[in-house]
């Protein structure tokens, strides 16, 4: 039998971090975005121990000051699309702004400096991708989806799909569900 | 930890030579460091990711039209085998069909190319695909429902 799941990627990376850094013992605090508050001395083996373990679920404590800010603009804008039944009306610019506490010339300049892409790229991604797990896993019509990623329209977000895709959203549909029959 | 200084690995099978020789200059005029190697025909290419001691690519690109063994084929045995589920695969085909593009997604491909005619439509496409590829990669996106056609 087949079963389909949905799941909370950031949940679910919470409750890896928590478990290993019970399972070492190790003080903490869990803070907001990707950050961890780590109580008292760890020493290097036990740290150690804790990267390799948490390499396994393909989560890396980053070490470097620049990649630390791009990882926070990162999540940031994920959680931006994430969080709330619908994006906020404020511009983004200002979001990251107030949100990361610095100017958004700083920001934009260090991710593309950085990454091989552009913070308004790396943002339409993202909606996409939520865009396309809203219709397969919660099988909301376009006119749903472009209201909870705050689309002016179909038309827009359709194109804005078929730009990051190559693909319409009805295409794509189409292909996920002949994918998941056939390897029934 | 993933930057942007990362290698990315990629695999090219394909039997005509010129299309080989525009991938990899295409390639090496890009911005992100990467690592490629070339295949004559699809059962070079299943011999070489069949080794368990190789690196697994970041992406492979695969010519849809090969003799012996067809990039549609190889397509079929690498989704089969669930070590190589993180690998991308583009397919690239002179062939524009809705029908062929949609047959190649719903068999496991992730990305579609309709082969340009000249060299600086390829660069331009392979720049496009390789950036993609990598935001889905350094950004833990959803293999599984990555698709790009271009």
């Amino acid at each position: 039998m087949k079963l389909y799941i949905k799941y909370d990627g950031i949940v679910a990376c919470r409750v890896i971090l928590q478990e290993q850094l019970e399972r070492l013992d190790i003080k903490y605090q869990l803070l907001d975005l990707g950050e961890i508050e780590i109580s008292g001395v760890v020493p290097p083996d036990v740290m150690a121990e804790l990267q390799q373990s948490l390499n396994r679920y393909s989560i890396f404590i980053v070490d470097n000051e620049k990649s630390q800010l791009i990882q926070r603009i990162k999540d940031t804008i994920v959680q931006m699309i994430y969080e709330n039944e619908k994006l906020p009306s404020v511009t983004i610019s200002q979001y990251l702004s107030d949100k990361l506490n610095f100017s958004y010339g700083y920001i934009t300049n260090i991710f593309t400096e950085h990454t091989y892409s552009s913070i308004e790229n790396f943002i339409i991604i993202q909606k996409i991708e939520r865009a396309k797990k809203l219709i397969i896993e919660e099988q909301l019509t376009l006119t749903e989806v472009s209201y909870k990623l705050n689309y002016s329209s179909v038309a827009y977000l359709s194109s804005q799909f078929k730009k990051v895709t190559g693909l319409t959203p009805s295409a794509f549909k189409r292909i996920v569900d002949k994918r998941r029959s056939i390897s029934s | 930890m993933i930057s942007n200084k990362d290698l990315m690995h990629i695999l090219i099978a394909d039997d005509d030579e010129d299309d080989r020789t525009f991938f990899s200059e295409a390639m090496t005029e890009l911005k992100m460091n990467n690592k490629l190697t070339l295949f004559n025909d699809g059962k070079d290419l299943m011999d070489y990711l069949t080794d368990p001691e190789i690196t697994l690519p970041h992406i492979l690109f695969l010519d849809l039209n090969m003799p012996y063994m067809s990039g549609f084929e190889c397509l079929k045995m690498i989704r089969a085998n669930n070590r190589f589920r993180d690998v991308s695969i583009a397919i690239y085909s002179t062939s524009s069909s809705e029908k062929d593009i949609e047959e190649t997604f719903i068999e496991g491909a992730n990305i579609y190319i309709k082969k340009p005619n000249d060299f600086t439509k390829l660069k331009k496409v392979i720049k496009e695909v390789l950036n993609i590829n990598w935001q889905f990669h350094s950004s833990g996106l959803n293999k599984e429902t990555f698709f790009f056609s271009i």
